[in-house]
């Protein structure tokens, strides 16, 4: 099923004489000075109002900016519209923004602006995201090597048949560190100017009620524990109120996206257990199903099953979880939190006997997965699967009618769903504001589309709703793993054909994403025919939902603010990739 | 009422809290029965395991898996001279953070072996994702279960050459007994295929 491009086209067209310059597979490549005007026609007339997606990619000769919009409306939903602009000068690469039209379109663009070198003009806020202000170059451009940059692809011709006599050494002796660490020219800590507006820490006083009061800006993070992972908030206080709040991110990045550039196209699944580390298996089904959508590849059904198991059984963990993180955050230290992780334990026993890890799983393959699972494993998940249903039971009696818990979570974080679909939020905490929008159903996946699950949905988006719907989808989870065990195929292949280690990827580009337990988890790759991805993005759902944190959270207390951090549920590994 | 939920969450807690002691820190074998016991381990990590969940590393230990993954070791039949592995390159080649590096041995007129004459294996940088054990065409390097590998030297233990990596065939067959039983199955098989062939090609001639 895919989206009806001319009809889109020829109306865009008739709109905007010559506003799509070229038809490029799946994509539309538009025109670049009108942007802003096409982007508002499609969000307001053609009901594409939820872009999801901004990222880029570096041809020799020129730049191309990609975006993925999808439409709210109830019919319209499923797949959307896939364009592009082209920018042809590498150096003063200028495209304009669509922050206005599409908040999420804030961190996307700024990301793009930090590994490309685009500026986008008319951005509110255009610094660098995931790096640090005084970086050299943009990295994800083609021509920008790394420290310890050995060859563009992998495999590395170095490693085999070793060319030298003497024993390799380890990276570190090979190359001293000092000798690969690059500063920008004239840099001297002592006097270097940050080139970012950082607030002062005291600004001028006001007069509220009778006092003077002076405006505080306080750090939280990066250090911190109630930030989940290396995060850093400056808060902007009012006695204790929140007036303004800017994230920080970046503290963990490890420019994923080059590594994933450089690696042979099944190098990558193991990297992708590393960005959401609370349900890596579901991260490696996002990426195996993107690459096999642009194989055509078709996957055996006891793999299916494997797959939607495995898929499922983390989405239960990572909801509850999340749960007992935010009770942490409430100041419930520890109980429920320590609930949660007893359930985990008995799940991550299940995916260590059939992946061989607990954590950094890699389990799923290009065509299928790794290994099968024996009898005896099923029926242990089928205990687990129904242990699981009476541990959420329990986590209802111990907390959902908690008075405590309801009066520090009603209202806070509250905000409607037309304005998280702006700031792009997925997953959760949209559908707990009434959206009932799940990727699973809209455009479905793997074998999805043959289970009988529903949609739950809440009203306000609030904190305790976020609660209540994470709840629920753990519930729905339930019923899927409870039909997947009873139907799945007791033999069958769990590969379709041979597992190779070099995949060859023909020639496309694709944006293809799945519902991950924390929102739309979507990867962005380019092949140009070969063994390793010309470019792959991953939009993480973390730091989009993150977008949203300000707005959330302004006005309430800060103690609030924590917790609606914790209520979006991100794990820094994938925020800062 | 007010309040009453709170109450109603206390009560679960107040269970666990009860359980842990008849379930498993039973308070009538204090004294009888080791606290280290691993029965007791089996006992309240089963699935259907009330009480305390934790365990006392590093006195109990858990069983790991058959197919636990955590270090590549390379697997030699008869001696350590005569390794499986041919030195073909694949496993350093699928290696997603290339941390393997193969030598190729040559014989006595130089020309390449099927064999390799250094074979190392950066273990820091090794992300212990079993590539290597899984693409081997022929079953060469498979993966260790020894977790506990903690050292203060990284460039002496860290940086494994053959001495440190080279097994048994045997020490292979207890870590992963029915890979090894699968993988000498289908050997078998195919070697009565070939002689069943080859005795064909004899009765033709
Ligand atoms: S793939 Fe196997 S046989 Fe080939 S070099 Fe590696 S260990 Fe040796
Ligand atoms: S386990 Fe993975 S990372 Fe480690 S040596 Fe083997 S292929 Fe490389």
């Amino acid at each position: 099923m895919a989206i009806d491009l001319g009809a889109v086209e020829a109306q865009l067209s008739t709109a905007f004489p010559g506003a799509v310059v070229e038809r490029e597979g799946d994509w539309l490549v538009l025109d670049r000075d009108r942007l802003p005007s096409i982007a508002t026609y499609l969000r307001d007339e053609m009901g594409f109002d939820f872009l999801t997606h901004v990222s880029a990619s570096d041809y020799a000769d020129h730049l191309d900016v990609v975006y993925n919009v999808y439409s709210t409306r109830p019919e319209l939903q499923g797949p959307g519209l896939s364009f592009k602009v082209r920018v042809p000068d590498r150096v003063d690469a200028r495209v304009p923004t669509v922050t206005t039209i599409w908040k999420s379109a804030n961190f996307q663009e700024r990301e793009v602006w930090d590994m490309f070198g685009i500026h986008f003009d008319g951005h509110p806020d255009l610094r660098r995201i995931l790096l640090w202000e005084g970086f050299e170059g943009h990295p994800l451009r083609k021509d920008w090597h790394e420290p310890y940059y050995e060859e563009d692809n992998k495999p590395f011709g170095s490693r085999w048949p070793y060319p030298e006599n003497p024993r390799p050494r380890s990276a570190e002796q090979r190359v001293h560190w000092r000798a690969n660490v690059q500063y920008p020219q004239g840099f001297d800590p002592e006097d270097w100017d940050l080139g970012a507006d950082y607030p002062p820490l005291f600004a001028p006083k006001v007069e509220i009620n009778g006092i003077d009061t002076e405006p505080v800006y306080l750090n939280v993070g990066p250090h911190h524990p109630s930030t989940h992972g290396v995060f850093r908030m400056v808060v902007g206080l009012q006695g204790e109120t929140v007036t303004n709040l800017t994230p920080v991110v970046g503290h963990l990045h490890r420019n994923h996206e080059k590594i994933g550039e450089r690696n042979l196209w099944n190098g990558n699944i193991p990297y992708t257990d590393r960005l959401d580390y609370i349900s890596p298996m579901y991260n490696e089904f996002a990426y195996v199903v993107a690459v096999e959508r642009m194989l055509g590849k078709e996957v055996p059904e006891r793999a299916e099953y494997l797959r939607v198991i495995m898929g499922e059984l983390a989405r239960v963990v990572n909801h509850l979880l999340t749960i007992g993180f935010q009770f942490n955050e409430l100041g419930a230290m520890m109980t429920p939190m320590i609930y949660a992780f007893t359930e985990r334990e008995h799940v991550l026993d299940l995916f260590e006997e059939a992946s061989g890890a607990r954590m950094m799983h890699n389990y799923y393959r290009i065509g299928g997965v790794y290994g099968d699972v024996s009898d005896e494993w099923l029926a242990r998940c089928r205990k687990v699967v129904s242990r699981l249903d009476r541990k959420i039971d329990e986590f209802e009696t111990l907390l959902t009618d908690n008075e405590i818990f309801i009066s520090r979570s009603r209202g806070v974080g509250a905000m409607s769903w037309q304005e998280m679909v702006n700031y792009g939020v997925t997953g959760p905490v949209l559908r707990s504001a009434g959206l009932s929008y799940d990727i699973r159903r809209v455009e479905p996946y793997s074998i999805y589309e043959s289970f009988d699950f529903e949609v739950p949905t809440y009203e306000t988006g609030d904190v305790y709703d976020r609660y209540r719907q994470r709840i629920a989808e753990a519930r729905q989870s339930i019923k899927i793993l409870k039909q997947a065990l009873n139907r799945i195929p007791a033999t069958g292949a769990i590969m379709d054909g041979k597992n190779a280690w070099n995949v060859k990827v023909p020639d496309g580009e694709l944006y293809s994403r799945v519902e991950h337990p924390k929102g739309e988890l979507g990867f962005y790759l380019v092949s140009d025919g070969g063994t390793n991805p010309y470019r792959y993005h991953v939009r993480s759902e973390c730091l989009i939902n993150l977008a949203a944190l300000e707005a959330m959270s302004v006005g309430h207390l800060l103690a609030d603010a924590i917790v609606i951090l914790g209520s979006i549920d991100i794990t820094l590994g994938e925020v800062d990739r | 009422m007010f309040g009453f939920g709170l109450i109603k969450g206390l009560s679960v807690t107040m269970r666990h809290f009860i359980e842990s002691f008849v379930y498993d820190r039973k308070p009538w074998e204090w004294f009888t029965v080791d606290r280290y016991d691993n029965k007791w381990l089996e006992r309240h990590q089963a699935v259907d395991g009330k009480g305390i969940f934790t365990i006392q590393y590093p006195e109990q230990k858990r069983k790991v898996p058959e197919r636990f993954r955590f270090l590549p070791m390379l697997v030699y039949e008869e001696t350590p001279e005569e390794p499986r592995c041919t030195a073909c390159g694949i496993c350093a080649r699928v290696c997603p953070p290339q941390c393997i590096y193969i030598e190729r041995a040559t014989d006595d007129r130089g020309r390449p072996k099927a064999q390799p004459s250094g074979f190392w294996i950066d273990a820091v940088i090794c992300m212990s994702c079993g590539y290597c054990a899984e693409y081997c065409p022929f079953d060469a390097i498979k993966m260790n279960q020894e977790h506990e590998t903690p050292t203060t030297d990284r460039d002496r233990d860290m940086f494994l050459d053959m001495d440190h990596l080279l097994v048994p065939i045997q020490y292979y067959a207890k870590l992963h007994p029915s890979d090894y039983e699968a993988e000498e199955a289908a050997r078998r098989a195919k070697e009565e295929a070939k002689r069943r062939a080859a005795e064909k090609r004899a009765e033709k001639d």
